[in-house]
């Protein structure tokens, strides 16, 4: 008898808690569902069909993603956004993680200067940015050609941007510049927090500098390296404003990557559908490679 | 001996990081020195590393560009009354320079989706650390997975959705994405975890009802957490151009960052002009970051603590 209405009382306790929980979800809820859930699955379903402006869709299979591994331009720019991924996303990681090393230690003021200029490309904003390294990158005016002149690096005034040998590691340079900001906060953060008796303690039993940073400091930073590595390979595959404002996939479609080929497709050719397929493989390349790294991570702490 | 060699590897170091913080202030210092030379300085074969002559030419010319009214305001849900499905204005402000008008726009709407995530984010974080409801793993997974994809690839379907919705071309489709983006609900959920059950079961119990708990005692709980979601959202929102590139059409709609990129489409050489726009959008999202620099460093170390 006293345990049924116990049970009775549990029960309507855990809907009235149910019931306010939603309440508290409801408003964020609705955004979250309406401007991103549904996009989310309209951008897979329109993968299906053939769809541009003005007409009904035309449901076509997986017509869209056969001929994407026939496409030409989308298999460079899935070799260019490697390139991207493979060079900046290891060379971010290892300079955050050094600056990081150098400066979490010191004064608070000297501390977060640092940090802060670091952070600096971030906030300065992707367009503001691209219109400098523009104009520093010119042919005749830019200033890394005066530079590099003078010093006597370059024989030549080089076109950077217009040149197909330089126009993509350009764009990795400022990506780099503007990638390195959250990772250094992030690591700062991380060296700060580890267990200051393990070190001591190694310090005592004479380890190197190296043997200190490898063996008690590394391993205990990993989820922080591992969070590091997907936001960054998120962030390099994402890389978009740069190369619309700099060379606009050019010259001879050596800086186009996955996300500028998106963008061209839906919004110069407005191929919807087809640019949906394209959306669809560049979030499952994400997700295999996050997961690839989760696991790595994993198996070495 | 190993202390000296200690110390000189330090020097070393701080003496390179030196040079490298140097080149990252250095396009910063180059946008705002570059709005203030003359042409000839400009446009001369050897760079004029400090201006020898400080001119606002270019700012003008960027105020007499373009001319959009100060602002507009529409009647909510108008379009859906109007016969062409435009909003319908019903106070638009005297005519000024279009720049003036982006900045207006990027600050309305940066703050428009930093309130609103704010709001929303700290009631969802809330119950979902610390309510126990049915569905509540599920949607949390949910968040996460979202989190995880990148948000570009929804862009496509959401320019069709929000043309559905007669929100193409208003500033409110960016914002309202913005608002969706489950990294504030997650950043709170975080947060939240840190409340001590007791005192919400103490408040029930003192009779206290749910909105007055949440406003009496979690709000001032979790308000570091939401200060550092208000700054994070406000700048990363400011500088989301790819989302202002494919939503917004008209001039009079533009953000800062959005107006210097067409800018540059249409004066792609004209550097003094480009960089007081530059100056112009840079400066002040700058100066936010600044001063509320220590909440923001602890905005994205709160992200990274997984659950």
């Amino acid at each position: 008898m006293t345990n049924q209405v116990y049970t009775k009382r549990s029960r309507a306790l855990v809907r009235r808690e149910t019931t306010a929980a939603y309440l508290f979800l409801l408003p964020s809820l609705f955004f979250f569902v309406v401007f991103v859930i549904y996009p989310m699955i309209m951008c897979i379903y329109t993968s299906f069909f053939d769809s541009t402006m003005g007409r009904e869709d035309i449901f076509i299979g997986f017509t869209n993603y056969v001929n994407l591994f026939q496409d030409e331009i989308f298999l460079g720019a899935l070799k260019n956004t490697t390139i991207i991924v493979v060079v900046s996303v290891p060379a971010v990681c290892a300079f955050s993680l050094w600056v990081a090393s150098v400066i979490y230690d010191m004064k608070g003021a000297a501390c977060s200067a640092f940090r802060c200029i670091f952070y600096l490309p971030v906030v300065t904003g992707s367009v503001a940015v691209t219109v400098v390294w523009k104009w520093m990158y010119n042919n005749y005016y830019g200033i890394l050609n005066y530079v590099g002149t003078k010093t006597g690096i370059l024989d030549t005034n080089i076109n950077w941007l217009g040149d197909s040998r330089f126009a993509l590691w350009c764009i990795i340079l400022i990506l780099f510049t503007t990638s390195v900001g959250q990772p250094i906060v992030l690591y700062v953060s991380a060296l700060g927090n580890v267990d200051n008796s393990l070190v001591e303690a190694a310090q005592v039993d004479g380890a190197t500098r190296f043997q200190l940073f490898w063996k008690i400091k590394w391993p205990q930073i990993m989820p922080t390296t591992l969070y590091i590595l997907v936001i960054t390979t998120i962030n390099s595959f994402q890389c978009f404003a740069l190369i619309q404002l700099l060379t606009s996939g050019g010259p001879q479609h050596s800086t186009d990557t996955i996300m500028y080929y998106i963008y061209y497709m839906a919004f110069t050719l407005y191929k919807y559908g087809y640019a949906n397929a394209m959306g669809v493989i560049l979030a499952i390349i994400i997700a295999v490679l996050s997961a690839i790294q989760f696991k790595l991570a994993q198996s070495n702490t | 001996m190993k202390i000296t060699r200690n110390k000189v590897y330090k020097f070393i170091s701080v003496v390179i990081i030196l040079i490298f913080a140097f080149l990252f202030t250095f396009p910063l210092y180059w946008i705002i020195t570059g709005a203030f030379k003359p042409y000839e300085a400009i446009n001369s074969l050897t760079p004029e590393w400090w201006p020898s002559e400080w001119v606002t030419t270019h700012f003008e010319k960027l105020m007499s560009n373009r001319k959009a009214p100060l602002w507009e305001l529409h009647i909510p849900f108008g379009s859906f009354f109007s016969e062409n499905g435009k909003p319908i204005v019903f106070w638009e402000g005297p005519e000024a320079p279009a720049a003036i008008r982006w900045l207006i726009n990027t600050v309305f709407m940066a703050v428009t989706a930093m309130l609103l995530t704010c709001v929303t984010a700290a009631m969802a974080g809330y119950a979902l650390a610390k309510k126990r409801f049915v569905g509540r793993t599920v949607l949390f997974t949910l968040i996460v997975c979202a989190m995880a994809l990148p948000k570009q690839v929804i862009l496509i379907p959401l320019v069709r959705e929000m043309s559905d919705l007669n929100l193409y071309n208003t500033i409110w489709s960016v914002i309202f994405p913005a608002v969706g983006w489950p990294f504030g609900v997650f950043l709170i959920k975080q947060f939240s975890e840190g409340i001590p059950g007791e005192i919400l079961e103490s408040a029930r119990i003192d009779g206290a009802g749910e909105i007055k708990t949440f406003i009496n005692i979690v709000f001032p709980m979790i308000k570091p957490g939401v200060g550092a979601l208000a700054i994070f959202t406000f700048i990363n929102t400011w500088n989301d151009y790819f989302m202002q590139l494919i939503m917004l059409v008209n001039s009079e709609v533009w953000t800062i960052s959005l107006g210097i990129a067409k800018l540059q489409g249409e004066y792609s050489t004209d550097y003094g002009l480009l960089m007081a726009g530059a100056t112009m959008a840079a400066i002040p999202i700058i100066t936010v970051f600044i001063i509320f620099q220590k909440y923001f460093t602890k905005g994205i170390t709160m992200g990274a603590v997984k659950g």
